[in-house]
């Protein structure tokens, strides 16, 4: 998928090199454009996370200092929301991958037989895609609500105790994240498993393997790419997503996610460096956690 | 092993695979799979059945409790105006962002498969590394550098700002049909006496259209559905994720459904005439090939 597109060994030496003033041509736009809107809004990022408030100044007003100690602050302020994010984003990705394995199984393998079939079910796992993010995730709410059928059956079923909420919990914003997800682990999936010889299965039944076993020995290691890709998909969004954990959405006061402090220091209380070393803070985790997972599953070509 | 012995093994193997066979065919497997998908399929699509249904919802200001059934949301959208001017809004930056990100996008596709240069590595880890940040950091990111730069922010700096992350998921998709382009095709163009441009317009681009119709159409859904960097760089401006987002606490006004149901219903159509066109062309194909 995304991640494996731009494997540097794939690429096809077909030119010879004096075409390199065209490929200058084609390039440049495009990299020139990224540089400007891409890596220095990141140095501006780390520039604005060291600066300190101007004395004397309005709010919102800033000057460049090397003030690392903001650093300390927001860890000390907001260590509880940045656990949190990361620690709802791996639930997520792991039932995001449990709810999409069999389904990418099925629509991959199982359905091999009928193509028109597969794409039709390939469009309805990115269905969701097509409708607003918001709307999907606020038509959860409604779903889930006290007052909604959802709910008041499971209490009536004492499934759930009567004064107990679903919307405005950790569980409540896991399952959107979870939910909203899910087409960036089922297509990664799918596409790996599509590409699964059969043979190695029939193979491992001959061979008196136990179905489980032929799974856990076989299929699953080859579809190792997948899984990768999928999860990787799937954490980085979740974990700086702020949308599923704000209040107005499947939030309470006490979901509140990196996301959502990075949005109300910089867009309502203006305190600028703040919310650039959250984005900072953020980005270094992610980045580390990418790259030892990334080792850790020895699929190092992906990146 | 004598021979006996051997004959025994391969009657065991051969009397044990039916059986292993049928014990699949009969297994708890051959249904349980399928099944599961169906639910899974119903639990994916609920939210957009309800998103559709309550577009049909005859609600005075929020659209929280059925009132009962009217098709006057679909033909009085524009009642709304907010959600209206917040919509025109999302088209302009979407239609803006997916031309520029697939005019770039596209050339440092062809570049990348077609050209030898160095900084390869460099340029793939720019193109990759806006797919891996957080689009929470996207947004901070630009929205420091126009505050340092004293920009306005506006529909300008929201089109800025989509065009930055979709021209990676541009190049992605037109490389991957860029790499599956037979170079002979081009070299018989260049054969038969045509100049680089007319074998660049003639054979090269027909050819790689529809990868580029499909990353247009890719940009131009990232784009009509980002929230989170508009919301950074959008200054007063209204898309129509934010004026959701902006609505959400005080609720959302039916006509809102109205246009995320008939964005959908015109999507999911562009989808499946596609495949469908493209299921039909494979069978002609096979039939003349056969």
């Amino acid at each position: 998928m995304a991640f494996s597109a731009f494997a540097t060994g794939t690429a096809k030496e077909q030119a010879p090199r004096r075409k390199s003033k065209i490929a200058l041509l084609l390039l440049l736009p495009g990299i020139l454009y990224l540089m400007l809107f891409f890596l220095v809004p990141l140095v501006s990022l780390v520039i604005t996370s060291f600066q300190q408030p101007i004395p004397y100044g309005d709010i919102g007003e800033f000057q460049n200092a090397f003030k690392w100690e903001n650093y300390v602050e927001v860890v000390n302020t907001y260590g509880e929301h940045i656990f949190r994010s990361f620690a709802y984003a791996i639930l997520a990705t792991i039932f995001a991958l449990l709810f999409s394995y069999p389904l990418a199984y099925f629509i991959g393998v199982k359905a091999r037989r009928w193509p028109l079939l597969q794409n039709l079910m390939l469009v309805l796992v990115i269905a969701p895609f097509f409708i607003s993010f918001l709307l999907r995730t606020l038509a959860w709410k409604s779903i889930l609500s006290d007052e909604s059928f959802v709910i008041s059956g499971l209490k009536a079923l004492s499934l759930m105790a009567p004064d107990a909420h679903f919307t405005g919990t950790p569980a409540a914003v896991v399952f959107g994240l979870t939910y909203n997800f899910i087409p960036f682990m089922t297509l990664p999936l799918y596409s790996t498993l599509e590409r699964l010889d059969t043979r190695l299965l029939e193979a491992g039944s001959d061979l008196y393997s136990k179905p489980a076993m032929t799974f856990f020995k076989v299929t699953l290691p080859l579809s190792m790419t997948g899984i990768v890709s999928g999860v990787l998909l799937t954490f980085i969004p979740a974990a700086g997503d702020y949308i599923n954990a704000s209040r107005d959405f499947l939030g309470g006061t006490g979901t509140q996610m990196i996301g959502n402090v990075i949005e109300s220091n910089f867009l309502v209380t203006l305190n600028y460096p703040a919310a650039a070393a959250l984005s900072i803070i953020l980005m270094a985790v992610i980045l580390v956690m990418v790259t030892v997972y990334v080792k850790r599953s020895g699929t190092e070509d992906l990146l | 092993m004598t021979l006996q012995e051997g004959l025994a093994v391969s009657e065991a193997v051969t009397a044990r695979k039916p059986a292993s066979r049928r014990g699949a065919r009969l297994g708890f497997g051959n249904w349980l799979l399928p099944l599961y998908a169906i639910i899974a399929f119903v639990f994916l699509l609920i939210p957009i059945a309800y998103t559709f249904a309550f577009s049909f919802n005859d609600s005075v200001k929020s659209n929280i409790v059925w009132r009962g059934f009217t098709f006057d949301k679909w033909l009085n959208v524009c009642d709304q105006i907010d959600v209206c001017v917040a919509f025109g809004n999302s088209l302009i930056i979407g239609i803006s962002a997916t031309i520029v990100a697939t005019i770039l996008g596209t050339m440092i596709a062809i570049a990348l498969v077609r050209y030898r240069f160095r900084f390869r590595a460099g340029i793939s880890l720019l193109l990759f590394l806006p797919m891996a940040t957080p689009e929470v950091v996207l947004g901070a990111g630009l929205a420091a550098e126009f505050l340092g730069a004293g920009v306005q922010k506006g529909l300008g700096t929201i089109i800025i700002a989509h065009i930055m992350f979709c021209v990676s998921f541009v190049v992605v998709t037109v490389k991957a049909r860029v790499s599956t382009l037979d170079p002979a095709l081009e070299e018989a163009g260049r054969d038969l006496y045509g100049s680089p441009n007319q074998v660049f317009w003639r054979i090269t681009f027909p050819l790689l259209l529809p990868g580029i119709i499909a990353a247009a159409l890719l940009s131009f859904a990232l784009s009509f559905d980002d929230f989170i960097i508009t919301n950074f760089n959008a200054g007063t401006t209204n898309t129509f994720p934010k004026y959701i987002y902006i609505s959400a606490a005080r609720g959302i006004p039916a006509e809102a459904n109205v246009i995320a149901s008939a964005v959908f219903l015109l999507a999911i159509i562009l989808v499946l005439i596609s495949q469908i066109s493209s299921a039909l062309k494979r069978k002609r194909l096979a039939a003349a090939g056969g």
